[in-house]
């Protein structure tokens, strides 16, 4: 059975405990095994040195080469600040209903107005995020009800707005989107 | 509203941008197409109609505000948003002042971008639902209002266009709730008559002498209670329409006065002697079957022939069941507004649910099944559960309503064993105890070979 893969590609040291937190999340809301995959291939050429960002959609075709063959679905953790060109930044980005995605830490970690955020806020934010983008690989788009992990959040106070956990409806439109595709079943 | 209504269409001539871009507002839901440069775009606003135009105000050729032009000549109501570096700010304002709907400076925030867009398909959304209103409140439905896929219901609106044009009488038939009085106002509206009154009256809803009054009016003193002269439905559809529903009935005594009305064209109120001569058309409807009713005595024949002028038969949900996704989207959207609720869509259980029920009550059944899920439902899509009466299928009913006839039981057990046979019609016939071609006759009978429960 295939699963999916979590991949850190930060230019940091790996972070283990945030990398198996998120794992352990993305498994019970997605209900999809997950793994944690190491590697030490990291993408390149995707640095704009202008505006000191990495391009996230340059991330996800990467990815889709790199990823192991045996991964259903791959999605790339980093450090580094991520950007599509026409906007300012982005927290990640995803295939919809590809088989891609990538998430930055870098936001997630700052406590706009306050000192650092506590570990576990970033991992909550980390998980939520990558469950998010996931679930865009799914063909999930972006839900109306705030709670909804699938709600839309551009900003770090709306991601700690929403809950972790994926809507009634988003379910359904999940279960649909699986049976479709085929894969595991939950 | 369903986001993917809203269309947008992404001009810009870097690959990156047009790839990221679409691919981050395919993400809210809607449909996104992008083109690489001016002319393309052109082409693309010329095939096909789009609500949001997101253009680059820079690109080799023709610019952003080129597009803006032709945009604005050949979709009107579609919006533009033009994107420019900070550079040329000025023509931005430029291209405000040429009709651009708003600007954005790149690189801009992803909240700005949300919320503009946002913006604009709650405008959009709030304009198409007064022209959705207005139609409800006017009920002026024309052809094109009524939603079909099935050849059958196709073949019904081209007979349907044709009688429109003339002035004979037509006779509607079909089962309760497929739309007969729908057919009629279309029938109206786009017939010379269009711009005179279309009159509806329910044969079956008054008594003898009330419907009496209500067809031709009465006079001061007719009876009790008539305490001032009244005009009836004749004469209010006078240069218009008259729908006489459920016309299957009405009493003999009443049967008569109608026939001498459709000979003649006059009538009386009821107490007076002035001959009154109204120009009216009249189109009747009936769910029973008057064929049998004349057989059996029960209606006029006379009658019957003048009425059956130009027959349409509307077909029942059940014979064109093709037509379901098309009327959920219908119904979705109407619900919608009348409910003031975001709708979005039928789970594709719940789907498989509505496609194998019967639908005796046919479309206006269906759409109360949607209205109950609508206000049941706690979010956008409607499910299974949130459909509940059709869990309880016709078997479990209590009491008579829904209850099906025995033609309609035959039908369904024929169905329902060519389904578990996979089709095999030899061993259906076996299982049903009659011969093959006894069999056949009924498949051809119950138009089971079209249908997909039939398994054939």
């Amino acid at each position: 059975m295939g699963a999916i893969y979590l991949w850190w590609i930060g230019g940091g040291e790996v972070e283990e405990r945030l990398m198996e937190e998120v794992r352990a999340q993305v498994e019970r809301v997605l209900r999809y095994p997950a793994r944690v995959w190491t590697s030490p291939e990291r993408p390149v050429d995707t640095l704009d040195p202008a505006r000191g960002q990495h391009l996230s959609t340059r991330i996800l075709r990467w990815l889709l080469a790199a990823r192991p063959p045996e991964a259903d679905r791959v999605v790339a953790v980093t450090d580094v600040d991520l950007f599509i060109p026409v906007l300012t930044f982005v927290f990640g980005e995803a295939q919809l209903r590809g088989s891609a995605a990538v998430v930055s830490t870098a936001r997630l970690r700052s406590n706009p107005g306050a000192p650092s955020a506590d570990p576990r806020v970033v991992t909550a934010r980390v998980a939520k995020e990558c469950i998010h983008e996931l679930g865009h690989t799914f063909g999930l788009i972006h839900c109306d009800d705030p709670r909804c992990v699938m709600a839309r959040s551009v900003s770090v106070p709306q991601v700690d707005a929403k809950g972790g956990a994926l809507c009634r409806d988003c379910r359904i439109r999940l279960e649909e989107s699986r049976r479709e595709v085929g894969g595991p079943h939950g | 509203m369903d986001n993917r209504k809203t269309r947008i269409l992404v001009v810009d001539d870097e690959e990156i941008v047009r790839e990221s871009m679409a691919g981050w507002l395919e993400k809210d839901g809607y449909t996104v197409a992008t083109a690489p440069d001016g002319p393309t775009a052109v082409e693309r606003l010329r095939a096909e109609p789009w609500s949001i135009l997101l253009v680059d105000l820079k690109m080799p050729g023709m610019d952003g505000l080129g597009v803006l032009e032709e945009a604005r000549k050949l979709r009107p109501d579609a919006v533009v948003v033009i994107m420019t570096a900070y550079a040329t700010v000025d023509t931005a304002v430029t291209a405000m002042k040429m009709g651009a709907f708003d600007y954005l400076v790149k690189p801009f925030d992803p909240e700005e971008l949300s919320l503009l867009t946002q913006k604009i398909v709650a405008q959009q959304a709030l304009a198409r639902e007064n022209i959705l209103l207005r139609k409800v409140l006017k009920r002026e439905y024309r052809f094109r209002d009524l939603l079909s896929n099935s050849p059958k219901m196709h073949a019904v609106f081209d007979l349907a266009r044709v009688a429109a044009r003339s002035h004979s009488t037509i006779l509607v038939q079909g089962e309760s709730g497929t739309g007969k009085e729908l057919l009629a106002r279309a029938i109206h509206v786009e017939s010379p008559r269009s711009t005179g009154p279309f009159v509806a009256v329910s044969c079956a809803a008054l008594t003898e002498t009330l419907l009496e009054s209500e067809l031709f009016g009465h006079e001061k003193g007719a009876f009790t209670g008539a305490v001032s002269r009244r005009k009836g439905k004749f004469e209010a559809a006078h240069g218009g329409t008259l729908f006489l529903d459920e016309i299957g009935d009405v009493s003999p005594k009443l049967q008569l006065d109608l026939l001498r009305v459709l000979e003649e064209r006059r009538f009386s109120r009821v107490g007076g002697t002035e001959s009154i001569q109204v120009d009216v058309r009249i189109i009747a409807a009936t769910n029973r079957d008057l064929k049998k009713a004349l057989e059996d005595g029960r209606f006029r024949e006379d009658l019957y022939y003048r009425l059956n002028v130009i027959p349409i038969t509307l077909p029942p949900l059940r014979q064109r069941r093709e037509d379901l996704p098309l009327l959920v989207e219908h119904f979705l959207e109407h619900l919608g507004v009348e409910l003031g609720r975001k709708l979005e869509a039928v789970s594709a259980e719940g789907m498989r649910l509505l496609t194998a029920h019967d639908w005796p009550g046919n479309v206006r059944e269906l759409r109360n099944v949607l209205e109950r899920a609508a206000v049941v439902a706690s979010g956008p899509i409607l499910d299974v559960a949130d459909l509940g009466l059709l869990e309880v299928h016709t078997e479990e009913r209590q009491g008579s309503e829904g209850l099906a006839s025995l033609e309609e039981v035959e039908r369904r057990h024929i169905a329902e064993v060519l389904r578990r046979t996979g089709g095999n019609v030899s061993h259906a016939a076996r299982i049903l105890g009659i011969d093959r071609v006894t069999l056949y006759s009924k498949i051809k009978r119950y138009e089971l070979r079209k249908e997909p429960e039939s398994g054939t």
